[in-house]
């Protein structure tokens, strides 16, 4: 008899990937005791038809004019009331930055310690066994919590969504935010129209290192990721040579990524570098030296010029689309 | 303005992982130690403030005796002081417990700023400095790559999975730096020389009882063996056949 919660995180109605593998894992966990997922904010009430197809049996939604961001830490007394309400066992948040301070912000309230990014979990009548790498991913740790409510985050890319259907009910909160409540104001947002996938999500990831050669040479890339549909990334040494934005770095100092295909254009393959992408299902590594450390790691190795193989490998694509 | 920079010592970026034969914890032997990288932006970002505005930058750590040298560092680059929280074998303690016992002893001094980094590369929570704020009350923004003060509150810049955000608070507030929120300087001979005279405050402090029990360590399972398929342009048709067909994920 496990009673779990699932925060969900979302852009004006539309959850995240990374809430609907949340909520296949919490569905597995609940069983047969109904999924409660709890919304916050402009688009929480439209979105019941979307949590209906992953098991969610009741949905507690509040909305108030003061929270603008309503995953962000503002939403920390309404999300505390409605645990004390309704007495999980378990409290799952998908691991994403939006989230991170909120999650933060209900432990340190409730004096628990939180089990964060974790890779898998076993469940045991309600206990569970999380796993989560540690030291670059280098090695993995599993723990368990002697706390109730449990609150555990997964990484996103890592469970598999699994679509189900349920009858979900709304629930409407009942509580007082006040203006004072608001603790960070958003000034500004960008970037909220990009057309390409973010990182943490993306199913593909087209990643340059130095090896690109210039800033200029990454619209290649670029073109390469359009085809795919495909994120890009760097790695630090395109960063600190500031061809690229700092927020598509990957690696230990940048982004932990997990899609199921990583492109590796130009990387040499260092121990940081790899720590980032290590979970990824295939890699594939273009470098034109053969000793280069990441065909080690490279499911599928090929040795040559990025300027000349993403070229071929984008025509390729496109004939290969055209014909299917 | 009271700065408080809080700072991991880490097992360095290369190190080699050995999992101890206790199957629980990490072989000490031939770790080579280092600030955490993202808490080196923090004392940057820190220091370059103090450079501004003027006050006092301190610097916090929780760790056990071995870890001394390594905070020392801080001093040169700027840092006015430093407190060290002694705590044998803390490094992999829960952040919730690190968290109260920097926020005890950060209590007790005037602050208006704490900087952290966005995470550690040992423990990998990005936790503690978000569970620091929430226990001092105030406000925490996560993750900054830019920062200023204008009057009383902070300005932040960041990225949010892929969105731009500019988000502000009322000081005191603690931030956490991403990489490039300040680039890390080298002292001079000169300011190392000066640091020699600075303070260290040592403390033996006593974590909590523990909420989480640690099972197990195992290292991930290996990546089976590269394959080269090819080499130049010629390789492609065959990277696409093998993507769609071996591995699937076309
Ligand atoms: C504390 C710390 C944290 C770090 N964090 C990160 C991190 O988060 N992410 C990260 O990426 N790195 C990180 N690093 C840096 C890391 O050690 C490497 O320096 C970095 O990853 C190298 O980037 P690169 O592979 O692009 O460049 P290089 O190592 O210079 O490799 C370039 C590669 O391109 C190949 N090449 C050259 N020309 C061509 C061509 N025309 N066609 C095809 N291939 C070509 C070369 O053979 C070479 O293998 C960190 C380092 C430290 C100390
Ligand atoms: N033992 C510690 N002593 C001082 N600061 C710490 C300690 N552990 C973590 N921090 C701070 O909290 C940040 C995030 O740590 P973590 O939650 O372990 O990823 C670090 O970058 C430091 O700024």
């Amino acid at each position: 008899m496990t009673k779990v919660i699932v925060f969900i995180d979302h852009k004006r109605g539309v959850i995240k990937k990374a809430t609907a593998e949340s909520l296949s894992v919490g569905k597995n966990i609940a069983g047969q005791i109904p999924l409660v997922a709890v919304m916050f904010g402009a688009g929480a009430k439209d979105a019941v038809f979307c949590l209906s197809k992953y098991g969610v049996d009741r949905e507690i939604v509040f909305d108030n004019k003061h929270l603008k961001n309503p995953v962000s830490l503002n939403a920390v007394k309404p999300l505390i009331a409605i645990i004390k309400q309704e007495k999980p066992d378990i409290i799952l948040f998908p691991h994403t930055a939006a989230v991170k301070e909120l999650l933060a912000a209900v432990s340190a309230n409730l004096g628990i310690s939180p089990i964060v990014d974790c890779v898998a979990i076993e469940n045991t009548d309600g206990k569970l066994t999380c796993h989560r790498p540690v030291y670059a991913g280098k090695v993995v740790v599993s723990l368990t919590s002697n706390q109730k409510p449990t609150i555990v985050s997964i990484r996103p890319n890592i469970f598999p969504v699994i679509e189900r259907s349920a009858k979900t009910k709304i629930e409407e909160f009942a509580f007082q935010l006040n203006a004072t409540d608001i603790l960070t104001t958003i000034r500004e947002i960008s970037g909220d129209d990009k057309k390409r996938p973010d990182l943490m999500e993306a199913k593909i990831i087209i990643a340059g290192g130095r090896g690109v050669g210039c800033a200029e040479n990454f619209v290649v890339l670029e073109q390469l990721a359009d085809v795919l549909g495909a994120a890009v990334g760097a790695s630090r040494s395109v960063v600190d040579a500031e061809w690229q934005p700092q927020c598509i770095q990957i690696g230990q100092t940048g982004k932990t990524v997990a899609p199921e295909l990583y492109i590796a254009c130009g990387i040499s393959g260092a121990i940081q570098h790899l720590a980032g992408i290590y979970s990824s299902k295939t890699i594939v590594a273009i470098n034109s030296d053969p000793d280069a450390p990441i065909f080690k790691i490279a499911d599928y190795g090929i040795i040559g010029d990025v300027k000349e193989v993403v070229p071929a490998l984008i025509q390729e694509l496109k004939k290969a689309k055209q014909s299917s | 303005m009271n700065i408080f920079i809080c700072v991991k010592v880490v097992p360095d970026s290369e190190t080699i992982i050995k999992i101890a034969p206790d199957g629980k914890t990490i072989d000490e032997t031939n770790i080579r130690l280092a600030i955490n990288p993202y808490d080196e932006y923090a004392l940057e970002a820190g220091v370059q403030l103090k450079e501004k505005v003027g006050g006092e930058v301190t610097v916090i750590s929780v760790g056990d005796e071995n870890v001394a040298g390594v905070i020392k560092k801080c001093l040169p680059v700027g840092a006015d002081k430093a407190i060290h929280l002694i705590a044998p074998n803390s490094r992999m303690v829960e952040p919730l417990s690190i968290a109260r016992l920097l926020a005890d002893e950060i209590r007790s001094h005037p602050f208006d700023i704490i900087f952290c980094g966005k995470t550690t590369i040992d423990a990998q929570n990005g936790l503690v400095g978000e569970l620091l704020g929430s226990l001092l009350n105030i406000p925490v923004v996560s993750a900054a790559s830019q920062f200023s003060v204008e009057g009383d509150r902070a300005v932040v810049s960041r990225d949010v999975d892929g969105t731009k955000e500019i988000v502000d608070c009322a000081l005191p507030c603690l931030v956490t730096a991403e990489k490039g929120l300040a680039k890390p300087r080298y002292p001079s001979l000169k300011e190392i020389m000066l640091a020699k005279k600075k303070q260290i405050d040592s403390e033996p402090v006593i974590p909590g009882e523990p909420n989480l029990c640690v099972l197990g360590l195992e290292y991930p399972p290996n990546r089976p063996p590269g394959k080269i398929i090819g080499e130049g342009a010629g390789a492609a048709p065959e990277l696409v056949r093998l993507l769609t067909e071996e591995a699937k994920v076309l």
